[in-house]
């Protein structure tokens, strides 16, 4: 469990990151909160020879809510979402993720940017942030630009962001309307068995939009469109919700490991769903 | 002399002795970062060693390549089986009679298993070092189930047994077969189930399992070529043990071992046996003059040391129409792995398993247990248990269970009508032991009547009826499990290990001041010995347990002893430790006759001092004997006080408990919730009813890990596929349940504070526990048996094959 040698960088810039990016190469990698990479280099499943580390990059912090846009640094820790009070009515699901992630201590240094950047199917924050049609901004030595979280995700550790850049924050519209997130997990401190992100919004009774991701249950995260589809316009009735179920199952393609059998993750994937959206209904 | 004597209680309960709820002396360096760990040590020159591990469960090696690890700057020496073999180290014994790879010697045998160790100066480097020595393997065929290891074409693991028909227990009559073992009358067992009313059979299986203590497995070892001593500190249960057989292995004089076992971060069994790191850091040291560390990280102590159980159990018991049990048949099918590895006493290679008749009065019953070689990590130790009674537990608890089904009755009445009754102690058991005193019945009444048994059954039934009805997803299990132990190895007469009689040991010294000092052969884990033995010598020889220093683990220092595991501590060096204090007070009562110038017999003991008969007013306190001791001349008594009690004991002793746990469950996603968990431990004799709480907690807590998630599960080709705590269940304060615990005592009849041990109970009874909760919330639905882990996808699928999913 010791890693092999590196050197450790920290700038305290965007650029001055970036820029170590170029210079190094795919011999560099960003460090943000630790807790994905550092058990990685530990394992020495990866190797690489210069960390670069943000955590002195202030401009990469902090929320901001203006209007009905939010925006997150990338290095706003998971504990920092839990516990902000303008996200908690702006955009509760995003406290009832994080607080569904790991353990208080992961929560202390992981980072919304680690996660969302991490390309882990396992990470709980990239499918809440398909669920809410969110944009990811990205620096590079060609400058900056965006890409929707709904096409970021390639396949597992694959993401649309190149070698050289750096995400540095994550904007969203405030959901209209309820939200959930429901994950079914082993104990405290592991990632999903099953998982999902559900925003409903709701008008005299009947179901006006819905957006639905699902974490874990393929090599990305799995954003639905069918499924939410299915609900929208509907009353939410059974067979409505057995619709977007079916549109789900038919989206994700879980693979069998310790948690369980992909038969198993099927089924998981439903109850969760189907949790999901009667507390998303319930909160519009 | 003194009339402002205080009354006898209040005199009782400042010694804080036997029954004092005293907190525990360790815990203030404990919570304070304070404690004294291996990996705290350091020695100055010390080097740092670390393995290079097979990536193959079963591998040839072609060749080992450690020119670019000797290049890297720092790096000092790099052991091989070859460097080794001169030495006759390469291999080394086992606890169990066979013997063992320390590196591997033209294969391996399991993944994860150690084939060169580097030596470094820095820890870093050796970790660097690890990835430049080049192994070449050619892959074999892997066995990983026990029961296709004994097929006639299974691959041969152990060729260095190659033509060996029989091993240390007996005949071998496959070349991946150990041993058979078996207990109990065949012929007549067989006659009862063929002819009875009714029989139940089940296989059931107790997976392979790791203690995973806190702390994992390591030592420093340093050779003093000046004086030729050898010191070791290592995470050791029983560092006496460990330095005669290093005398042995490595020919050095035992006088020149000095064994020290520190601070250790629990054990559980995983700290009994003799790991390859040891050898090497000694051989380490040996050969560079240095003081050598080696400690492991989390994913070595999972794949590499002792495993826990890994039986298959096939069970047949018979009972008469009316739910009389007649009998008892069990045949085992034990997992070893590669190296029989299991640290059981030596005539008893599955351990003390023949107590799976468990709580019941069955007339008759037989045992085979055939033990097998595989291709995964060697151990068998005893997990929090005695030497296999935490599966004999499970087996029996479930047989009963499965058998009520047959018969269609109640569990707990069927438990009722067939425990050993109190007036049949000390009872023999059909499988050849001779229980001390127990009281099942009572105690049972008592847990029944605690969780409104009855009143639970028909919650359960009308969930059962909501469930059919489509009100409710969740079912309830009403789990229940009496359980008795055997702990306390044991009788010199049958129970050592590698040789070595399981007898253990305490040495007090009084000081001229009125305090005191004990040693014993054993060594705290965990369990508090520094405050529980303290509290014994205190009701014995009158001095407050505050003043009693507890000191173990220095074989320098401490008289010769067995060590700690099997819940052995109390009942046999508890046992040693009233006996030498009853040796103190025996010397102290001539003292004290002497200077009150009466007769010995003209005095007698009082709580703290001893008294003139009759004259209550005339007396001498221990404090003030102990000064005498050392400070004036008696005539015919030599200097000082000081005593030493070897002790043997004349027989096991056997606690037992009833426990009870009220399980939700989710039939739609296979999760559970602990509503109620009832745990009535009867340990005998209460030392310290805190204590004994602590221990009840955290036992139950390994056992709901065990049931409801805990394994070491390998793939097909020998992986091991849960080396890490992601995947293995560590539960943490969210999954812990909330535990209710209660007592009945009856002491033992033969240890001298008739005080049981507890230390393993909790293990034993609550994995039952918690597996029969499971398994009773489907009893309804049709389920007899499912194995463990009881995780989200296992119940899932028992539900889901009983139809509850529509
Ligand atoms: C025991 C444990 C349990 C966990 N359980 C969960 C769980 O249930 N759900 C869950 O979602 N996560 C879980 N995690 C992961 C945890 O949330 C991580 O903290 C998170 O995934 C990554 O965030 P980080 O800040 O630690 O990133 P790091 O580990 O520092 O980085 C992760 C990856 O992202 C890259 N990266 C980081 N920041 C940036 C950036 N700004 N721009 C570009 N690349 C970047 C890094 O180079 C690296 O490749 C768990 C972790 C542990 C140790």
């Amino acid at each position: 469990m010791i890693p092999a040698p590196f050197e450790y960088h920290r700038p305290d810039s965007v650029e001055a990151a970036v820029k170590l990016l170029s210079d190094f190469g795919e011999d560099a990698r960003v460090v943000a909160g630790g807790h994905s990479l550092i058990p990685m280099m530990k394992l020495r499943m990866t190797d690489f020879g210069h960390l670069i580390d943000l955590q002195a990059i202030d401009a990469l912090k902090g929320i901001r809510i203006d209007g009905r846009r939010i925006t997150i640094g990338a290095m706003t820790t998971q504990h920092e979402i839990i516990h902000h009070a303008g996200l908690a009515t702006a955009a509760p699901i995003l406290a009832e993720a994080a607080g569904q992630i790991a353990d208080p201590q992961v929560r202390y240094m992981g980072t919304l940017g680690g996660n969302v950047a991490n390309g882990d199917p396992g990470n709980d924050m990239p499918g809440v942030m398909q669920c809410l049609d969110a944009t990811f901004h990205l620096n590079g030595p060609g400058g900056s630009r965006v890409v929707k979280a709904r096409d970021f995700y390639e396949a597992a550790y694959f993401t649309a962001r190149a070698e050289d850049e750096i995400l540095t924050a994550v904007s969203f519209d405030t959901p209209a309307g309820g939200q959930a997130y429901v994950k079914q997990k082993r104990k405290i401190g592991d990632y999903a068995t099953a998982a999902a992100a559900v925003v409903i919004a709701r008008s005299g009774g009947r179901c006006t939009a819905a957006s639905i991701a699902m974490t874990n249950l393929a090599d990305t995260p799995v954003w639905c469109e069918e499924a939410g589809a299915a609900l929208a316009g509907t009353d939410l009735s059974a067979a409505a919700i057995e619709a977007a179920v079916g549109a789900m199952d038919r989206a994700i393609d879980p693979q069998s490991d310790n948690r369980g059998p992909a038969e198993f993750k099927r089924h998981a994937a439903a109850v969760v769903l189907r949790r999901a959206i009667a507390a998303a209904a319930a909160r519009a | 002399m003194n009339d402002m004597t205080p009354p006898k209680d209040e005199r009782a309960v400042a010694l804080k002795g036997l029954g004092a709820s005293r907190k525990r002396v360790e815990d203030v360096r404990f919570t304070q970062g304070k404690g004294n760990y291996v990996d705290d040590l350091k020695l100055p020159g010390m080097l740092f060693g670390d393995f290079v591990r097979s990536p193959y469960a079963h591998a040839r090696i072609k060749s080992i390549n450690s020119e670019k690890a000797k290049a890297l700057p720092g790096v000092v020496a790099v052991l091989t089986a070859a460097d080794l073999a001169p030495l006759n180290l390469h291999w080394m014994p086992t606890l169990a009679g066979d013997v063992q790879m320390v590196l591997a010697d033209g294969k391996v045998l399991f993944q994860g298993q150690e084939v060169a160790f580097v030596v470094a100066n820095d820890r870093y480097v050796a970790a660097d070092a690890v990835e430049l020595v080049e192994v070449e393997y050619e892959e074999l065929p892997v066995v990983v189930d026990p029961f296709k290891a004994q097929a006639p074409d299974a691959p041969v693991l152990r060729e260095d047994l190659a033509g060996k028909t029989s091993g240390a227990h007996g005949p071998r009559r496959h070349h991946n077969h150990i041993f058979t073992w078996e207990q109990g009358d065949r012929d007549a067992t067989e006659k009862v189930l063929s002819s009875a009313d009714v029989v139940a059979e089940e296989m059931v299986y107790y997976h392979r399992t790791h203690p995973c203590p806190l702390e994992t497995c390591g030592c420093v070892a340093s050779m003093d070529k000046v004086n030729g001593k050898l010191t070791v500190h290592g995470t050791f249960q029983a560092p006496h043990a460990v330095r005669t057989v290093a005398s042995l292995i490595s020919g050095i004089a035992e006088h020149n071992i000095r064994i020290i076992s520190p601070d250790i971060g629990g054990g559980f069994g995983n700290k009994v046996g003799v790991y390859p790191g040891y050898i090497c850091a000694i051989v380490a040291s040996i050969v560079t003059g240095k003081p050598v560390k080696w400690i492991e990280d989390r994913m070595e102590n999972l794949m590499a040391t002792a495993f826990a159980r890994d039986y298959w159990m096939k069970g047949r018991i018979s009972a008469t129409k009316d739910g009389r049990i007649t009998g008892l048949s069990c045949h085992v099918t034990a997992d070893h792995g590669a190296f029989d590895a299991c640290a059981d006493p030596t005539k008893f290679p599955a351990g003390f398993f023949n107590i799976c008749t468990g709580s019941y009065d069955i007339p008759v019953a037989h045992l085979a247990v055939d033990g097998v070689y595989t291709n995964k990590a060697p151990g068998g130790v005893a997990y929090r248990c005695s030497f296999r009674v935490t599966e004999a537990a499970y087996f029996i608890e479930r047989m009963i269970e499965v058998l009520a089904i047959k018969l269609g009755m109640d569990a707990a009445e069927l438990r009722t009508k067939n425990f050993i009754r109190k007036d049949q102690f000390p009872y023999q058991s059909a499988l050849g032991w001779e229980y001390d005193s127990g009281d099942y019945h009572t105690a049972w009444d008592k847990a029944l009547k605690a969780v409104d048994y009855a009143g639970l059954r028909r919650e359960q039934a009308d969930r059962i009826a909501d469930f059919k009805a489509g009100k409710t997803r969740k079912l309830l299990g009403i789990g229940l499990t009496h359980f008795t132990e055997i702990v306390g190895a044991g009788p010199v007469k049958n129970c050592d290990i590698l040789g070595l009689g399981m007898f253990d040991s305490c040495e007090i010294r009084i000081h001229p001041t009125g305090s005191a000092i004990a040693r014993l052969g054993t060594i705290s884990q965990g369990q508090g010995h520094a405050t529980t033995f303290a509290q014994i010598l205190a009701s014995e020889i009158g001095l407050p347990a505050d003043d009693i220093t507890v000191e173990e683990g220095d074989t320098d220092t401490a008289p010769y002893g067995l060590g700690t595991y099997g819940s052995r501590s109390t009942p046999v060096a508890g046992a040693a430790t009233a006996m030498a204090g009853r040796k103190i007070r025996a010397k102290a009562q001539m003292i004290a006759a002497y200077l009150l110038e009466v007769h010995d017999d003209d005095v007698e003991w009082d709580i703290d001092r001893f008294v003139v008969k009759g004259a209550p007013e005339r007396f001498k306190t221990m404090k003030e004997i102990a000064f005498a001791a050392y400070n004036q001349a008696i005539p015919g008594l030599e200097p000082g006080l000081e005593a030493v009690s070897y002790y043997d004991p004349p027989n096991m002793t056997y606690p037992f408990g009833a426990y009870i746990c009220v399980m939700e469950i989710d039939v739609d996603t296979g999760e559970h919730k602990v509503r109620q968990f009832y745990a009535l431990d009867d340990c005998g004799t209460r030392i310290n009813p805190m204590i004994i709480e602590g221990q009840v907690h955290g036992g139950a807590t390994e056992g709901y890990a065990i049931a409801m998630g805990q394994e070491i599960a390998y793939d097909e080709i020998g992986n091991v596929k849960t080396g890490t705590l992601m995947d293995f269940f560590l539960p943490t304060a969210w999954e812990t349940p909330h535990y209710t615990t209660d007592f009945t005592v009856t002491p033992s009849p033969h240890h001298p504070i008739g005080a049981k041990g507890v230390g393993e109970s909790p293990n034993v009874g609550s994995v039952p526990a918690f597996s029969n909760a499971v398994h009773d919330a489907f009893r309804a639905f049709g389920l007899t048996q499912s194995h463990m882990p009881h995780d989200h996808w296992r119940i899932w699928k028992v539900a889901h094959d009983l139809g509850l999913h529509g």
